[in-house]
This record gives structure tokens, C-alpha cells and sequence, in this order.
């Protein structure tokens, strides 16, 4: 893997509003809003108290969301990583899982939840969690047999094994997993707001689309990308600080 | 006196670093004859694979002139020259009759010359009853025959070996010292060996050249004297046990050297 | 019985045991049929719809607007890996890129495409393709990269050009995160295509169970939902099954 450089990511940037300026200059204002006016646009809605709520409701759905998928997916990963037979029963089915359309399954997340928060945070969680599992999951096997060999001879308790030895070793492909989980729990807390939900920037999306609303959608898409990458981007720099030490 | 089959004169290799440069090789002159087993032996770091590397065009000199068969080498790999690296360079997608002949196949030859050759081949380094069986079902010792005979069946004027027993153990080793002199005296190859090996070298060379700690040159080169038909059971020859300790001395304060001064 | 057997029998079980347990629960009445029918009545219903043939057109439509996101986004994004791996200073630039990808909500783009591209397939197929493609560019990124330098300078030593070295050694080296690549392509184009019918699309599977869920017609969700259980994960097993197949054969010595 080549090293990512400081400016990569500046240039990066530059380089996508150049794109969209051209995209807006080809497809015309009907299509897309240009780039600064998107962005005067959505900070001028960001002092809004209105806009605010919907932020806050999002955020609050896609935390809990979030504790959900990590936790249950640390566990599930733990369980499951510290058998062999059970990694090797339970990795394809994961992976199966993964590949399934969630959105699919969204009407049955709003029948057994209700219109509200909690079919929000669900349907978020159901993103989340199978990355964070395998992840998990394959962390545990990956570890040097010799480390665990070590432990043994060290007579360390099951449980000190697991604190001192599994999850240290395991903790950057474990920080993969969580940065994986992120995104999509990001993905899924919004995709849900946007059926079945009065408020949120999935709401706010949703309502726009059908409005043809386009400089709603692109404040929207840009303020959720913007937070997802920085987020991610600081994920990725933790993980990457984890490894070149491991 | 025939014009040798591999020539070096002045020969450097210099490193650009950050503070300035390393001077890592040279200037070596050197002379192969044809049809010779030669073996360059040195402590690590010494430059030794970059000397082979120069000749196989895979590495520039700085300075100085290689010369293969009288013609200088350019910027690509001289017809007539083949090479076994210390790595695994089996492809493990083809079966092993497949990464022998891979090289034949990129050249016009009639598809029962190919069959010839690779028989051949199989027959000489062991393989037979294993061409169809992949690398990953082979051993390091098997894997390395393959990469071997896939040089060999492309009948190379100049064969150079780059540690090519470097990961096998000390028996596999002098087995498949005794396949490379068969394989020497059949084709009548010139070979170039490249070992960090004393035993390796001192029983399969004619000659064996050995460098000094960094920048490498060239201390001395010893005649080994052996016959031509000969085998692994030269170790047991007591000149065997001269021909080393000779090296061994040559190499000791070189190799005291390349530790540090800790030592 | 051996330890694969012992293995499948086990992945069996797991799913076999909650599909009786929900059967159960429905039929019990814990589970009220408003909420969800039995496993049972949703697989005779699935078998009724699919023999009246009435949704024929949207799964032949959905089939093949993933098709489409597949193919095209498995072939450029194997091309597009093999060229920026060449091109250092691109790679670098885009690296970023790769890596928070997965975090922007792609469908957030889909009102724009409808707009560009009108209320054809193009939209969906464009969703499946961006969802898919980045996955394959990495795969075959990270392919490339595991490729040996000795097998480059093999490739020198046969005096192979740049175009011979990368068809006939880099790329066979890499197939099996290629296949990697290809595997993810697969999933993200139906989860794309599914995804973007369901939120704003006239056809397709996608579109139908909105519309019976909108219409609370149970009888019609849950099997189409099934029907795209079996569907994604029988492909995902399918080319699971190959992978697996590939990279015995490579076996663990590489």
C-alpha cells in the first residue's frame, strides 16, 4: 500500500469541486446546485433552529445506533472468534448476510418497530453490526499463535488472556471493523428517516426528492459527506498509527 | 586467450542517500570463462546479488562495463542468460509442466521440441511424476527444481543463481548441489553462483571469488582444482576441508567487519 | 462424520432452528400475522406469485439492471485498478478517496441522476455501478500489490513488455482478490439496484415491495422479500463456493 500524503487529501478536495463545478456547468441548475452556493446555502441553514432539530435528530438516532452496532458486534465477534469451529461455522453465513439488500428488510424494521426513533436506530444498527462481528471475528483468528502459545505459558486466566493479550493484538483490525461499521450505520440510520420518519436529515432528503428540491438534496448529501469522511479519515489515521506500531 | 564469457571492468554501484551517498559495491573487474562453475562468496550487505544483477541488466552499474559474450549490456536481459532467484518465483497459478515450459512457449518452437524439453527437464531435476501438480502442493526444495528447470529448458548459454538454496535446509542443500552439477556438465553452461554458503561454494565451484564487507570488492579468487565429474561426496575429501578453511579465513575479519565494531 | 461435514451441518442448523422457531411463534399467534407471516405461508406464497407469472417483468427487470451494474462495474473497475496502480501520484491522490468511499450515502446522489438521466433503468444501474466499483479498484489494488518482486524480475529476465507482464503474471497472481472484487461487485450491485427501485423507481423488485408495503398487503411483501433472501445469498454461496475452489488450489503456500 503507497503511503498517503499530506495534500492528497487537500488535493483531493480541489479536485471534486472542480468535477462538480463542470458536472454543474454541463448538466445546467436544473440538475445540480454549483458548489459555492451549496455551500453558502447550507451554512446559512445551519444556523436555523429547524435545520438544527433535524441534525440533532439524526445524531441522536445514529449514536445509539452506533453503541448498539459496536457493542453487539465486539460481542458476537469475541464469541465467535475464540472458536475455531465456531468462526468457520459462522464467517460465510456473516458474509451471506452482508450481501443481503437491508432496505429489503426496512418494512419489516417499521412493522415490528413502529413508525419513530427506534426503527431508525434498528434499521441503523442492522447496517452496522455484521462488519463490526467480522471483523472482530477474523481479528481473533489472525493473532499469532505464538502470542496466545505465550499466554498459555504465562498461565494467564481466560479472561486476562482476552484483555491482555486477544484485544491488543486484535485492536487495529478491530479499529477497521468500527470504521466500516461507521459508515454504514451512518448509511442505514439515514436510508431509514427517509420512509416512515418526520424528522432527520433522511426526512429532510426524502421530502426534498420529491420536491425536486436540488439545492436541499446537495446541502443535505454534502453535509453527511463531509462528516462521514472526516470521521472516517480519522479512523483510518488512528488505525494506521496502530499498525506501524504492531 | 579467449575473450571471456562474462567481463566487468570498474564496476561501482553507488546509492543516492539522504545525507549524500553510499558507496556500496566496486570497482570490481572480473572475468568468467565459458563453460565455468564459478562462485561468489561474501559477507551480508557485501553486494554480492547486485553484482549478479548487473549482469542479468537488472540493476545498472554506476560505472564501469559489463560485458556479456563481448557485447555490452544494455537496459534488458541478454538473450542466452537465465536466472533462479532465492525467492519462490514459482507462478502458482500454472501446474508445474505449465511454469516449466512458460518460457518456451513465448518462443517460436514446435510444440514436440517444447514436449522434448520439458521431458527432458522433469527427468533431470526429479519432477516427473509431479507435472501436473501445483506449487502450493510442493515443498520449498521442489518448488525451487521448478524454477530451475524453467530456466533450464531454455538452454541458457549463462545460467546465474541468486542463493537458489538460500531457503532450503542443509541436506536438501547438498542434494540439490549435486542436481546443479549435473545439470552444469549436461548442458555445459557457464553457471554463476552467488552463496553465503562456504560448503555450498567450496564444493561446487571450479573458482570461488570472495568479496569483501561493504563496498564489496573482490579479495581473492581461489581454484578449487576439483575434476569436473564430481559430487557431494567431495566434503569428505580432506582438500575440501582446506578449500573452506581457506575461505573462512579470508572471510572472517570481513564478516567481523560487516557485524560492526561492536566486535 | 468429518470435520466439513460436521461444519455444514452446524451452518444448517443455524439457520434451519430460527426459521421453525418463528413458525412456530406465528403459528402460536406470539408472532400476529400483521406483522409478519409464517415462514411457510410466505414460501407458498412466493411459489403462487412466481407461478402466475405477475412478476415476471420486475424480477427480469431488476435481473437485469444488476446484470448491467455487474458486468460494467466489474470490467472498469478492474481496468481503472490496473491503470492507477501503474500511476503512483494518481493512487496517492485517490487514496483518500477509496478509503471513506463507503461512508458517503450514495443514494443521496439518486434524485441528481434521475434529473441527469430521466426515470429509465439508468438511474438504478448507475447506483449499482458506483456502489460496486470502488470495491473491485481496491481489490485489484491490493491484488497487484501482493504480486512478489520476484516475479516482475522474472518477467524482466524473459524480456516480457509491460502489457505481457501485467496479462500473463500480475494479473493471474492477483486473481484471487480480483475474484475478491468480483464477489463484492455482485453484492453491491443488487444491494444498489434493490435499494435505489425501492426508494423512487416505477419498476422493478424493489419497487413492488414498496408498493405492498405501502398497500399493507402482506401477501405480496413477504415473499418478495424472501424471493431476494434466496436470491443474494444463493449468489453470494455460489461465488463463494469458486472462491474457495481458487484459493485451494493457490493453497496457503502463497
Amino acid at each position: 500500500m503507497s503511503r498517503s500524503l499530506p495534500w492528497a487529501p487537500v488535493a483531493l478536495i480541489v479536485l471534486l469541486l472542480v468535477l462538480w463545478q463542470g458536472a454543474f456547468l454541463l448538466a445546467g441548475p436544473d440538475a445540480l446546485a454549483a458548489p459555492l452556493q451549496t455551500i453558502a446555502y447550507l451554512a446559512q441553514q445551519l444556523t436555523t433552529p429547524e435545520f438544527q432539530q433535524h441534525i440533532a435528530a439524526t445524531g441522536t438516532a445514529f449514536l445509539i445506533a452506533l453503541l448498539i452496532a459496536i457493542a453487539g458486534g465486539l460481542l458476537i465477534g469475541l464469541m465467535l472468534g475464540l472458536s475455531r469451529t465456531a468462526t468457520e461455522v459462522a464467517e460465510p453465513l456473516l458474509l451471506a448476510g452482508n450481501s443481503i439488500p437491508k432496505i429489503a428488510l426496512y418494512p419489516i424494521v417499521l412493522l415490528l418497530f413502529g413508525i419513530g426513533l427506534s426503527a431508525k436506530v434498528a434499521f441503523g444498527a442492522l447496517h452496522g453490526i455484521i462488519p463490526v462481528a467480522i471483523f472482530t471475528m477474523s481479528a481473533c483468528r489472525n493473532i499469532a499463535p505464538v502470542l496466545l502459545k505465550s499466554a498459555a505459558v504465562m498461565r494467564l486466566s481466560r479472561a486476562d488472556r482476552i484483555r491482555s493479550i486477544l484485544l491488543p493484538a486484535a485492536l487495529p483490525d478491530i479499529v477497521t471493523g468500527v470504521r466500516m461499521g461507521f459508515s454504514l450505520t451512518l448509511i442505514g440510520t439515514v436510508l431509514g428517516e427517509m420512509f416512515g420518519s418526520q424528522s432527520g436529515l433522511g426526512y429532510l432528503l426524502m421530502t426534498a426528492i420529491g420536491l425536486q428540491n436540488t439545492q436541499v438534496i446537495m446541502a443535505v448529501t454534502l453535509l453527511l459527506v463531509a462528516f462521514a469522511a472526516t470521521v472516517s479519515t480519522a479512523l483510518l489515521a488512528y488505525e494506521r498509527r496502530l499498525r506501524s506500531r504492531y | 586467450m579467449e575473450t571471456p564469457h562474462v567481463r566487468m571492468r570498474g564496476v561501482t554501484r553507488v546509492y543516492p542517500t539522504e545525507t549524500g551517498s553510499l558507496h556500496a559495491l566496486g570497482p570490481v573487474d572480473l572475468d568468467l570463462r565459458k563453460g565455468e562453475f564459478f562462485a561468489v562468496v561474501g559477507p551480508s550487505g557485501c553486494g554480492k546479488s547486485t553484482l549478479l544483477e548487473m549482469i542479468a541488466a537488472l540493476a545498472p552499474p554506476s560505472e564501469g562495463a559489463v560485458e556479456f559474450e563481448g557485447k555490452p549490456i544494455g537496459a534488458s536481459v541478454p538473450d542466452g542468460v537465465g536466472v533462479v532467484f532465492q525467492e519462490n518465483a514459482c507462478f502458482p497459478w500454472l501446474n508445474v509442466a505449465d511454469n516449466i515450459t512458460f518460457g518456451l512457449r513465448r518462443q517460436p518452437l514446435a510444440k514436440d521440441e517444447i514436449a522434448r524439453r520439458l521431458d527432458y527437464a522433469l527427468t533431470l531435476m526429479g519432477l516427473t511424476d509431479f507435472a501436473a501438480a501445483y506449487p502450493a502442493q510442493l515443498s520449498g526444495g521442489m518448488r525451487q527444481r521448478v524454477c530451475i528447470a524453467r530456466t533450464l529448458v531454455t538452454q541458457p548459454r549463462l545460467i546465474l543463481l541468486d542463493e537458489p538454496f538460500g531457503a532450503l535446509d542443509q541436506q536438501t542443500r547438498l542434494l540439490m548441489g549435486d542436481e546443479l552439477l549435473n545439470l552444469w556438465r549436461a548442458t555445459g553452461a557457464t553457471v554463476l553462483l552467488i552463496t553465503h554458503a562456504l560448503d555450498e561454494a567450496a564444493m561446487l565451484a571450479d573458482r570461488v571469488a570472495v568479496m569483501s564487507s561493504r563496498p564489496g570488492r573482490i579479495i581473492e579468487i581461489i581454484e578449487t582444482g576439483w575434476p569436473r565429474d564430481r559430487d557431494s561426496r567431495i566434503v569428505s575429501d580432506p582438500a575440501f576441508g582446506a578449500v573452506t578453511g581457506r575461505l573462512w579465513t579470508l572471510l572472517r575479519d570481513q564478516s567481523l567487519n560487516a557485524l560492526g565494531p561492536a566486535h | 462424520m468429518t470435520r466439513p461435514q460436521r461444519i455444514a451441518l452446524y451452518q444448517a442448523l443455524a439457520v434451519i432452528v430460527p426459521v421453525l422457531l418463528l413458525e412456530a411463534g406465528c403459528r402460536a399467534g406470539i408472532v400476529k400475522p400483521l406483522t409478519m407471516p409464517a415462514p411457510s405461508a410466505m414460501t407458498v406464497g412466493l411459489v403462487q406469485i412466481l407461478a402466475s407469472g405477475r412478476m415476471n417483468a420486475a424480477i427480469l427487470k431488476t435481473l437485469a439492471n444488476v446484470a448491467a451494474a455487474f458486468v460494467s462495474s466489474a470490467i472498469v473497475g478492474i481496468a481503472m485498478g490496473a491503470v492507477i496502480h501503474r500511476i503512483a501520484p494518481v493512487r496517492r491522490l485517490l487514496e483518500p478517496l477509496f478509503s471513506t468511499y463507503y461512508a458517503v450515502p450514495i443514494y443521496g446522489f439518486y434524485p441528481l441522476f434521475i434529473v441527469v438521466f430521466g426515470l429509465g433503468d439508468a438511474p438504478q444501474v448507475l447506483i449499482g455501478f458506483m456502489l460496486a466499483v470502488v470495491g473491485v479498484i481496491v481489490s485489484t489494488l491490493n491484488g497487484l500489490d501482493s504480486v512478489p518482486r520476484v516475479l516482475t524480475k522474472t518477467a524482466r529476465v524473459w524480456r516480457m513488455s509491460g502489457v505481457q507482464t501485467a496479462l500473463q503474471i500480475t494479473l493471474p497472481y492477483a486473481a484471487p482478490h480480483l475474484f475478491t472484487g468480483v464477489k463484492l461487485a455482485a453484492a453491491y450491485s443488487f444491494i444498489g439496484v434493490i435499494g435505489a427501485e425501492f426508494i423512487m423507481s416505477q419498476s422493478g423488485l424493489g419497487y413492488e415491495i414498496r408498493f405492498a408495503f405501502d398497500n399493507l398487503d402482506n401477501g405480496v411483501m413477504y415473499p418478495l422479500i424472501l424471493l431476494i433472501l434466496i436470491v443474494s445469498v444463493g449468489l453470494n454461496m455460489t461465488l463463494d463456493h469458486w472462491d474457495r475452489r481458487l484459493r485451494a488450489r493457490r493453497g496457503a503456500g502463497r
